[in-house]
């Protein structure tokens, strides 16, 4: 059995642990765009905040590779698939056969048509090639602009700053982080975040990135005419799935790689995860593209699993984000933003601007179905539990979980037992 | 693997888990020196935690699950799954301190270091001679390590 496996990011070493688990002996193949081992990609903002360096970015060990029996075609991209004769081509001219195959591709930055937004001094903030030459920079420039104020934004923003580069954040919306965040969590970040001295302006974008005659960035000009002067501009709007490769060999693609609770797409024998795939959804049961690690890990895990031939369907997605401003930690949990008017929902939010503390907890059907967390974030995952074992919260456990936080003895008595002194026989693990 | 399972009709609350835990971690391996002087020095914690409820408590600690939650959303590699004990391992040294094991493990088994960009997990008590700490110290018989 040969499995391959196209893209070396989180998903491909949970695929790697999911085969391992079922077939010891299976040939892995995988084969990398970038020239390193699996690295964890949000730690680039820590590298170029400075606070950690180049050897601590490794996912695994050295020997990992190795021990885990895995060839590694890395500095290569994939350029076709086969599903008919079960290949893949790769720019080195190679042509890999595959048992099973994972596409594992990512997402690539979006960039927006803006004027001006083709040509140097244009940073993404999405691979470790990125983060290095922004290390080399910033001891050359002084200010840079990030345009969009979610998760990659604002970290990509406070990590510029940390080298010295004053910086201004340009956000569409409203408020900075309304992807994941509710307003109140989003305005604790935005005043941590002003208060060490970076710029965020909501409710305008970039009309145009100005180049001098030489064709470098000038400024940007913002859709209310104010201009920004600086030296590079980080276009931090989101990532897309990388999906062009599965689409070429007609595997069904809608917003990413539509996958089948196995995580296999329409193509016998090939699979997909991470940030390319668009998979279930635990919450709404609906297929989604969710770009954030853990289902990466998560969907690579099961795809591996799956491809060994051990049948277990994947159990859906869940989104949340864990990520700390200035060392103001935010926590952020499935449906946080339930649509406007929808009686459905049930919303019981409590803010200390003060303290810098929010807590938000969103119910549905008797269930919590999101939560936030801000400043005080210690009981995240018991939240968490409710949510991902979809508990139901009636009544007087409704009211304990507002007034007195999650509570192991909520739990019902079965799923506890189970969970934490099962009969040998039903021991879940 | 043998995992420690609590038995909560055995449990009686007394928190010496908790204290043999925290002197099991300690660099003194004292009592007395952990609790007064290395809590606040090093932060030295316990990673087992007595819950209560009414007249029911019970001591939680990391289950090191077979496919843990916090191994998917660590972004680090810190925590890992050891293919051959089967211990979910914690590498303090790659640790970033950005907290998605803390939101992701549904066991609430993991919480931050007093001190450090840290977290403080259970290990098991890998390295003790006799096994956990905890298993060792409770009166009652509540916590047991077998295999399961």
């Amino acid at each position: 059995m040969t499995y391959v496996i196209i893209g070396n990011g989180v998903a491909s070493i949970g695929a790697i642990e999911g085969i391992r688990r079922h077939d010891k002996d299976g040939r892995i193949v995988i084969i990398g765009a970038e020239d390193t081992a699996a690295y964890g990609r949000p730690l680039i903002s820590y590298l170029l905040a400075g606070k950690i360096g180049p050897e601590r970015l490794a996912l695994r060990g050295d020997d990992y590779y190795t021990r885990n029996g895995v060839e590694l075609k890395l500095g290569t991209t994939a350029t076709s698939i086969d599903t008919a004769k079960k290949t893949v081509t790769t720019d080195k001219g190679e042509t890999v056969k595959y048992d099973r195959l994972l596409i594992a591709t990512g997402g690539i930055p979006f960039v927006p048509p803006i004027p001006g937004v083709q040509g140097p001094d244009i940073y993404s903030f999405t691979t470790l090639a990125h983060a290095n030459t922004l290390i080399e920079l910033s001891s050359k420039i002084k200010r840079a602009v990030v345009i969009g104020g979610g998760l990659i934004g604002l970290k990509a923003a406070e990590s510029i700053f940390d080298r010295g580069v004053a910086v201004t954040i340009v956000e569409l919306a409203p408020r900075i982080l309304s992807g994941g965040f509710d307003e109140k969590a989003g305005k604790l970040a935005a005043n941590r975040l002003k208060k060490v001295g970076i710029e965020v302006n909501c409710g305008v974008t970039a009309k145009e990135i100005q180049r001098t005659k030489e064709g470098r960035v000038k400024g940007v000009l913002l859709t209310d005419d104010r201009f920004l002067e600086c030296d590079v501009v980080v276009v931090a709007i989101g990532v897309v799935p990388h999906s062009s490769i599965a689409k070429d060999a007609g595997v069904k693609v809608e917003r990413g790689i539509m996958v089948d609770s196995k995580l296999m797409t329409n193509a016998r024998d090939v699979y997909a995860a991470g940030d390319v795939a668009q998979a279930m959804d635990q919450i709404t049961g609906e297929h989604r593209v969710v770009p954030i690690w853990p289902n990466a890990y998560n969907q690579g895990y099961a795809s591996g699993r799956n491809m060994a031939g051990a049948k277990q369907p994947y159990m859906g997605g869940l989104p949340m984000n864990s990520i700390s401003f200035y060392g103001l930690p935010t926590i952020s949990v499935g449906t946080v933003n339930p649509p406007e008017g929808d009686s459905s929902f049930e919303v019981h939010a409590l803010l200390d601007e003060e303290k810098e503390t929010y807590r938000k907890l969103v119910f549905r059907d008797e269930k919590l179905v999101g939560y936030v967390l801000v400043g005080d974030i210690d009981k995240g995952g018991m939240y968490t539990a409710f949510i991902k074992f979809e508990m139901p919260l009636a009544g007087e456990a409704k009211d304990k979980l507002i007034n007195g936080g999650p509570e192991v003895f909520l739990w019902p008595a079965e799923l506890f037992d189970e969970t934490w002194n099962p009969e040998p026989a039903k021991a879940a693990r | 693997m043998k995992r420690v399972y609590p038995n909560k009709d055995f449990c009686i609350g007394c928190h010496i888990c908790e204290l043999a835990c925290l002197t099991a971690h300690s660099k003194s391996k004292d009592l007395i020196l952990a609790y007064t002087v290395e809590r606040g020095q090093n932060g030295v914690a316990s990673s087992k935690h007595v819950h209560e409820g009414g007249a029911t408590c019970v001591a939680l600690s990391c289950r090191h699950c077979d496919e843990p939650s916090c191994v998917a959303a660590c972004i680090s590699g810190a925590l890992q799954k050891d293919p051959e004990s089967g211990r979910t391992i914690y590498d303090r040294e790659k640790c970033v301190g950005c907290w998605s094991c803390l939101m992701a493990c549904p066991f609430g088994a993991i919480a931050r270091h007093p001190l450090e960009q840290k977290i403080v997990k259970c290990d098991l008590c890998f390295d003790r001679p006799g096994g956990p700490a905890c298993v060792a110290a409770c009166p009652n018989k509540a916590l047991k390590q077998e295999e399961r």
